[in-house]
């Protein structure tokens, strides 16, 4: 993974104590906190509902060890013992003490970590497959294009105040774990007919208010060009982009509102003026990022392990685990493996110091000292020896974090609503605990296959309910929270937005309703359908009558 | 609201002299009768190429910042810079705030109608950050470029 030269270890550094100067300023009483609001916010530091959260940027959701170690470390001593990943590969600490976070920002540092653009109206943390690297489907680890978007986007002195946040996000393979179609840029990576390699651009996707599924806006620009194109798509966003309206704000709406070909022709307009000056790395520096993200040294081992056969027929909860949570590996005899961030009744995404450290350990002896986070707020162990993955099950199991649910019903994504969060209408975590609490049985669970639920408590769709298979939205009725179901959302490679199905229901109606449109699914399913597929072939009525069917 | 104008790498406060100032608008509907203009002012809704071929006429444009959240000046002050070539000054007014001067000196301004009053500590703010990873308008040499040059001295 990429490590930090001087120079950008001396970046992060000046950070911090340019945070620290703004820090002091507040609390000396010098800034109000309307003048300190957009700076820490510069710093990923909101003010909740309770407290202050800092959110602090995991690079495309790649963590070594010794960085967990120091998330650990932060959660213990500055906060109340947890973290939360978010659907950014980002987390979050829900309680710290203002006082504390250029302390914290400094431990951070130290391991090549920062909260910088986590927030604010400026290019944020990029995210990507957590799988890269590992996955057997990828055309090449896209993280190096991650990395080049990092640093120049780091303190981008023309694109700091844009319109509105702006994400992007970078996958290398056919089947979309990083929801490329649903960011303000998604960029695929993709082979030519020539054989040469060059990315996809999808521009104007995106959830909230007013979700879109992004536009293609070019379907082969050749990698040595990539800053160059994405300044040229930035430069024209931050002079069209709606600024009199927070809602209308996003790029989405801007290559909506004007169609997408005048958006195209303004891009490849401006591009045409800037691609030939210094926006572009030389390949020099591009071939010193990409020796950090060579493939570790895997050992030369046979495809199947018969260690793992063995215990697999002894072992049915192993057995259970190795077919939900693990995936195949691109190396032979090796596996990725999937930590399930949801346990039965849990909070999505939560996870304690001890279990941290835990993961880390696991991560030094197993998986050539990398971690990553997902979009779906799990972890994940990318190069594990299929001879080793039962000991890792069994230290996995110790901390809780082997519930085998991953793609399934109780692997919900929930946003933090109304228990922190200082926009959101409604609770969201209660219904994901109560939903998975309901669905507890691991077997019924299989069973089911594939269902994605997602839930946001407020129409700013931090859930992603837009994009669920059964999405559910929070919304506030005269002070009693309601829920309103979608159907047929998906982020993935055939990415749409879901439908609503009706009129909104109580808390403990929504988590009933669930299990009814399960239950139809399950009556109605052909072969080897998933719950979409079937909602797919046979459409919105019929599941609505199952739902509003009078009980 | 003192006016601060880039020294090297400080903010100074500088003499105000007065401006004859006139908008694009005005200037593109009849250049003639404000021959004797000293100052541009372009809104930050208006593509300055509509500007290019008279850029030659001012010694100081004037890009406006509404609030310092509204960032298209930046963009505007690249391109008069970078694009059309422009050598003159440019002058930021409006929500000019400490803590955005360096991104602004970055982009090609080098005048700032300073919104605050402790103009040491905006001089000082342009020295928070002595890399940058991206060229712009200003003679920062990008990380990479660092990079390179040291690895061409090894």
């Amino acid at each position: 993974m990429y490590r930090y030269d001087e120079f950008d270890a001396r970046l992060v550094g000046e950070r911090v104590a340019q945070f620290r100067g703004q820090v002091e300023r507040r609390l000396s009483g010098e800034l109000s906190e309307e003048q300190f609001k957009p700076l820490r916010l510069m710093n990923g530091l909101y003010l909740q509902l309770h407290a202050y959260m800092l959110r602090v940027a995991v690079p495309y959701g790649t963590l070594s060890s010794l960085q967990m170690r120091k998330l650990a470390h932060v959660a213990r001593k500055y906060d109340k013992g947890y973290g939360h990943f978010t659907t950014r590969q980002n987390i979050q600490y829900n309680w710290p003490a203002l006082v504390d976070v250029p302390d914290i920002l400094d431990d951070l540092a130290d391991v090549e970590m920062h909260a910088i653009q986590t927030s604010g109206n400026c290019i944020r943390n990029v995210t990507s497959d957590q799988f890269a690297g590992a996955a057997a489907d990828e055309v090449e680890d896209p993280r190096i294009w991650c990395e080049v978007i990092r640093q120049w986007s780091t303190f981008h002195p023309e694109f700091t105040f844009l319109p509105r946040k702006f994400k992007i996000a970078v996958t290398a393979s056919q089947n979309d774990r990083a929801a490329i179609r649903l960011h303000d840029i998604g960029l695929r990576i993709h082979k030519n007919d020539a054989g040469e390699t060059g990315f996809e651009v999808i521009v104007g996707g995106g959830l909230g208010r007013t979700p879109y599924i992004g536009h293609t806006i070019r379907e082969f620009l050749p990698k040595k060009h990539l800053l160059s194109y994405l300044e040229a798509v930035l430069r024209v966003y931050n002079l069209e982009g709606r600024r009199d309206n927070l809602y209308k704000a996003r790029i989405k709406i801007l290559v909506n509102a004007g169609g997408v070909e005048k958006f195209t022709d303004l891009v490849e307009a401006e591009w045409a003026a800037i691609r030939k000056s210094e926006i572009d790395l030389p390949g020099e520096e591009i071939d010193r990022i990409r020796a950090y993200f060579s493939p570790p040294d895997f050992e030369d081992l046979p495809a199947e392990s018969a260690a793992l056969e063995q215990k697999r027929t002894s072992d049915g909860a192993f057995a259970r685990w190795l077919r939900v949570n693990t995936v195949v590996h691109k190396a032979p005899g090796y596996a990725i493996v999937n930590i399930s961030l949801k346990p039965v009744g849990g909070i999505p995404g939560d996870i304690s110091d001890v279990q941290m450290e835990a993961v880390a350990d696991l991560a030094a002896q197993y998986s050539q000292d990398e971690i990553r986070a997902t979009h779906e707020q799990n972890l994940v162990l990318p190069h594990v020896k299929k001879d080793d993955l039962y000991a890792v099950w069994q230290a996995l199991t110790a901390q809780e974090l082997a519930t085998p649910n991953i793609r399934l019903v109780s692997d919900i994504i929930a946003c933090p609503g109304l228990d922190y969060c200082t926009l959101a209408n409604t609770r969201s975590i209660p219904i994901a605990q109560r939903i998975s609490e309901r669905f507890a049985d691991l077997e019924q669970q299989e069973d089911i296959g594939e269902l994605k639920i997602k839930i946001s408590g407020c129409i700013n769709a931090c859930g992603h309910h837009h994009v669920g298979h059964i999405g559910i939205l929070g919304v506030d009725k005269k002070g009693e929270e309601f829920y309103q179901i979608t159907l047929g959302g998906s982020g993935a490679e055939d990415a749409s937005l879901g439908e609503i199905v009706g009129r909104g229901l109580s808390s403990g109606d929504a988590v009933g309703a669930v299990e009814k449109l399960v239950d139809y699914y399950r009556e109605n399913r052909q072969d080897n359908e998933r719950f979409i597929d079937t909602y797919r072939r046979i459409g919105a009525d019929p599941f609505k009558e199952a739902l509003y069917a009078a009980a | 609201m003192p006016l601060l104008k880039l020294f090297g790498s400080n903010l100074v406060p500088a003499l105000e002299e007065p401006l004859q100032e006139v908008s694009l608008e005005d200037w593109c509907d009849n250049p003639q009768a404000h021959a004797d203009a000293t100052a541009l002012v372009i809104e930050n809704d208006i593509g300055v190429e509509h500007i290019a071929e008279d850029l030659s006429s001012f010694g100081i444009i004037i890009l406006k910042f509404p609030t310092f959240k509204d960032g298209r000046a930046y963009s505007q002050a690249r391109l008069l810079r970078e694009r059309f070539g422009y050598t003159g000054e440019i002058r930021a007014r409006g929500d000019v705030l400490r803590d955005q001067t360096l991104f602004m000196a970055r982009c090609g301004f080098d005048a700032f109608e300073f919104a605050g009053d402790d103009t040491a500590a905006a001089s000082a703010a342009l020295g928070e950050f002595s890399l940058a990873y991206q060229s712009a308008a200003d003679r920062m040499e990008p990380v990479w470029r660092q990079r390179l040059d040291r690895a061409v001295a090894a």
